[in-house]
């Protein structure tokens, strides 16, 4: 079974000489730095915030807060990971403000027991996701993951769908690497089971498209 | 290898960090575990349906539009001058 391996191969070579016209005051280079990334960022915080409005908010308020601390940008890091680490926690914020009632923190300590262990092992037809239309596909896709704890949810998509490594996403999230693995295969073990119930095989060969409500 | 051994190293496998020899007993355990093949085989394939389904695209009109707000803000702060937050 071959491996997954993240698909991020952003330019880098040009990066830092952009970052540094930047930090002079050239807007213009910031703009390319925000055409390289506003897509990610709008990704990430939609994932975060499950809010399209909140979403637009953070690639604003996290591209103009790099901005105005280009200055503290050491260039350790990659530009791209210190600036997932600004929308991640302007994200965060907007979530907290809307859902207050719940605690949102990527420190909370997830139960320790086996809570992902695979409860249901049902195989799957061989392309699941042709079942479904692209707006079928999406929906499903966005209603499952919304069901993951924001901890889980930010993980995966920082690791998985944009392709960060471990280290990154540690870096990033200001996680230590085992809380980030530790994390992810929860993630990763509560999609799959909670994308079971519309992609797995029936036994009379049928395709089972699910009944809509996870 | 147990199964609940095997979960512990799924993401490693999975993310292709494993050294030879655990990799050799994962692969041996998943020859005759067909639930443990089903759990790895389903995980993968639950990532990359995330990976490529374009969920949250940013649409051109509201990037540019987002662009252009980022744009002004700076413009505004470097007329306020260095450091003017």
């Amino acid at each position: 079974m071959s491996t997954i391996q993240p698909t991020l191969g952003a330019p880098v070579s040009d990066e830092l000489a952009l970052v540094q016209a930047a930090k002079t005051g050239d807007v213009g280079a910031f703009e390319e730095l925000v055409k390289r990334y506003d897509r990610n960022v709008f990704r990430i915080a939609q994932h975060i915030t499950q809010n399209r409005e909140d979403a637009e908010d953070v690639v604003q308020d996290a591209f103009l807060k790099a901005y105005t601390n280009l200055g503290q940008f050491q260039g350790q890091s990659k530009f791209y990971t210190w600036l997932v680490r600004i929308a991640v926690n302007e994200a965060l914020m907007k979530l907290r403000r809307r859902r207050p009632e719940r605690m949102v923190s990527l420190d909370e300590e997830v139960k320790t027991e086996d809570d992902s262990l695979p409860r249901e092992v049902a195989d799957w037809s061989p392309n699941p996701e042709q079942q479904y239309n692209q707006a079928e596909l999406r929906d499903i896709l966005s209603r499952t993951i919304q069901g993951l704890p924001a901890s889980f949810r930010t993980v995966f998509v920082l690791r998985d769908v944009e392709g960060l490594s471990t280290e990154e996403t540690a870096e990033a999230l200001e996680l230590s690497v085992p809380a980030v693995k530790s994390r992810l295969l929860r993630a990763r073990l509560q999609l799959r089971e909670r994308l079971n119930r519309y992609f797995q095989k029936r036994e009379n060969g049928d395709e089972n498209r699910g009944d809509g409500n996870p | 290898m147990k199964c609940s051994e095997f979960l512990q190293e799924l993401t490693n496998y999975l993310d292709g960090v494993i050294d030879d020899r655990t990799k050799a007993e994962l692969e041996e355990h998943l020859v005759w575990c067909h639930n443990c093949y089903v759990v790895c085989d389903t995980t993968k394939k639950t990532i990359e349906i995330y990976r490529d389904s374009q969920l949250y695209e940013l649409p051109d009109d509201l990037r540019s539009r987002l662009r252009s707000a980022i744009v002004s803000k700076c413009q505004a702060q470097k007329k306020a001058g260095p450091g003017g937050d």
